[in-house]
């Protein structure tokens, strides 16, 4: 069993990313945040899992599907929230928004709003790791969807090839927006494709955060012993439309209904108070804490300047 | 007349051409039951089937290139990808394939494929889904690039697109969907020819050339242009290869003042293959140094400020004639 502290704190992240996409989405109904926003409601044991295990300094590659895996590599709230509104303060200074968050510091090497367009870089990085023999890993997170590009085939073929720390996370929530997985595979598992490129594969529940954790530190396990890369496949499902303001035709009430059954936070925070690793009085304060710190995230955001077009063109170039 | 939007326009185009032609058939992502990104191709996988509106696997490259296969073996493909920015993960089968295969192969075969997709700015998608790459397809010859910028228009060249026997992007706008014009009732034929230039508005002092959601910007800037004495004449291009050169050099030639606007940004843009054909035929003509009112050469940003900042607004195009009018 992990120590408790080690759990507390992946509750934790798990309850800041539950929490922080509640307030992404009303802002994104209230007309604060632009475009489009993928929120990562019921897919938050696939981060937490896979991101507790790694260490400050790994990577990770991300998608249009971002802020889960951004919170839980460590990710600021305020710079986040404040990238939804397109304020100076913001991680990318508000010309990214929500599919382009990053944040370099913390390993963070983007979300991305191309679909598969992450993976290839997650592979270079890991290469860069290998290279500079600086012991890191490199995560990529990516969809069920992305698995039908064309460059994933390319991207795990290299990884397998240069035999480079790469962790490959798919999160098969069932669902390409509208298309269901059985439309999109003609195999029962992603994961069946990993033999096709000579690399371990798994697949687990992804909505049992010890679970995918237990998987992730496998495979940063062979990566960092020079055992190159691992495809993991976590089922999960999302909470939410594929975006704000999704009618979700392609999908039953009573599949969503069966799924929120299986809630991966509620599932985590039955299994703490049940296995005594902490009092429901203990959860909530962490509760309450996570509530004030999204809370604080959105009055800063909030009280942030606009950006200037100055400012902006000149970082066009380097 | 009725009045439809943009985005039904072109699904009436679809029905009629699917009903008219059994050969037509629809390919893409979320096309079937979600009805596509932006809801042109809603209730057509109800009417015609799954085996015409067929739903793929998130695979741009793939599904471009089973279209121009199945456009060299009897079909008349309408992919749709679901945004232009996506298109660079097929450009090998549009700008190597599909443009080239006719010519390469002596003449011998032909690619009846309509590539539908949508470009541009200014609902805050950021810079991987706000783009205007229509220069570069109008660059590769063996491809036809189609903008339409109003329902009438959509419906007619949609229309024309899938009976012509060529590669043809077609370039929809985002913001011009829920856009409302004239369209004769559903079974009323008519076809919008492509290569022809549509002029939206007569003007004697300066001719504005421009194509999709910015002939409605030029619009409401010759307005504003009207109220000082100013009369703007407004050409749509509306498909830019092949390009109406005549249309525009007559207007320029009446003019002798001319205004290139575009959404995609300055340098590169097909703005320049403009200016250079009316310096090329109207030189002679011209009372003033032609010019362009383009975007600021930067990625789309996100923020609001900074993607009005970066997009041409009434304002600049009002600004713009002034200059070439004033002196
Ligand atoms: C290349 C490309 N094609 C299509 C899209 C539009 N799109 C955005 S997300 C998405 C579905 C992605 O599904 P998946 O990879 O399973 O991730 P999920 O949304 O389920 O997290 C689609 C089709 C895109 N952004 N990029
Ligand atoms: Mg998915």
């Amino acid at each position: 069993m992990e120590s408790r502290e080690k759990m507390l704190r992946m509750y934790r992240y798990m309850l800041a990313i539950r929490q922080f996409e509640h307030k992404a989405g009303d802002l994104f109904t209230r007309d604060a945040v632009r475009g489009s926003i993928h929120l990562y409601i019921g897919q938050e044991a696939v981060a937490v899992g896979v991101c507790s295990a790694l260490e400050p300094g790994d990577y990770v590659v991300s998608t249009h599907r971002g802020h889960g895996h951004c919170i839980a590599k460590g990710g600021r709230l305020r710079e986040m929230m404040a990238e939804l509104l397109g304020k100076a303060t913001g991680y990318c200074k508000g010309r990214g928004g929500s599919m382009h968050i990053a944040d370099f510091g913390s390993g963070i090497l983007g979300a991305n709003g191309i679909v598969g367009g992450g993976i290839a870089i997650a592979v270079g990085a890991a290469f860069s790791a290998k290279y500079l023999k600086n012991g890191r890993v490199s995560v990529c997170f990516f969809g069920d969807g992305a698995v039908n590009q064309g460059i994933f085939h390319e991207a795990l073929n290299l990884a397998a090839v240069w035999k480079v720390p790469a962790i490959f996370v798919c999160e098969n929530n069932l669902y390409a927006l509208s298309t269901p997985f059985r439309d999109a595979f003609a195999i029962e598992h992603v994961v069946d494709r990993a033999a096709g490129y000579g690399v371990p594969g798994c697949c687990v529940d992804g909505n049992d955060v010890l679970a995918v954790y237990e998987a992730a530190r496998e495979a940063c396990a062979r990566a960092r012993g020079g055992g190159g890369p691992t495809l993991i496949e976590a089922v999960t499902y999302r909470m939410d439309g594929h975006f704000r303001g999704d009618p979700c035709l392609y999908r039953s009430k009573q599949e969503v209904e069966e799924w929120a059954a299986r809630d991966p936070i509620t599932r985590f925070r039955a299994k703490l108070i049940e296995s005594k690793v902490a009092s429901a009085e203990e959860l909530a304060a962490i509760e309450d804490e996570v509530r004030a710190e999204v809370e604080d995230a959105v009055r800063f955001a909030l009280e942030s300047p606009d950006p200037s077009p100055q400012d902006m063109l000149n970082d066009i170039y380097a | 007349m009725r009045e439809i939007t943009y985005a039904q326009a072109l699904r009436e185009a679809l029905r009629e051409e699917m009903k008219r032609d059994e050969s037509v058939i629809l390919i893409g992502e979320d096309i079937g039951i979600h009805g596509g990104a932006f809801s042109v191709t809603k209730g057509l996988m109800e009417e015609f089937g799954p085996e015409r509106v067929r739903n793929t696997p998130i695979s741009e490259a793939g599904f471009v290139g089973a279209a121009i296969g199945a456009a060299l073996t009897g079909l008349r493909p309408v992919a749709e990808i679901m945004y232009v920015d996506f298109s660079t993960i097929a450009m090998d089968q549009i700008v190597n394939q599909a443009a080239k295969l006719r010519f390469m192969t002596g003449g011998k075969t032909c690619v009846p494929l309509v590539l539908r997709t949508q470009g541009g700015a200014g609902r805050g998608n950021a810079a991987q889904h706000s783009q205007s790459l229509e220069a570069w397809y109008a660059h590769v010859p063996g491809l036809l690039v189609v903008m339409p910028s109003s329902p009438y228009d959509a419906k007619g060249l949609l229309k024309s697109s899938i009976r012509d026997n060529n590669p043809i992007i077609f370039i929809e706008h985002k913001l011009l969907y829920a856009t409302k014009g004239e369209v004769p009732d559903e079974g009323q034929e008519y076809l919008v020819p492509i290569g022809k230039a549509d002029i939206k508005r007569k003007g004697s002092d300066v001719t504005i050339v421009t194509w999709s959601l910015m002939v409605r910007k030029a619009l409401s800037a010759a307005e504003i242009l009207a109220e000082d004495g100013i009369a703007a004449e407004v050409v749509d291009v509306r498909t830019l290869r092949p390009l109406d050169t005549e249309t525009i050099v007559e207007s320029v030639k009446r003019t002798g003042r001319c205004v290139v606007v575009h959404e995609a940004c300055k340098t590169g843009g097909f703005g320049a293959e403009v200016v250079a054909r009316v310096v090329e035929e109207a030189f002679d003509y011209l009372d003033a140094p032609v010019l362009r009112v383009a975007a600021a050469d930067t990625p789309i940003p996100y923020s609001k400020t900074l993607e009005d900042w970066v997009i041409p607004s009434e304002a600049d195009i009002v600004s713009a004639v002034r200059r070439v009018v004033d002196g």
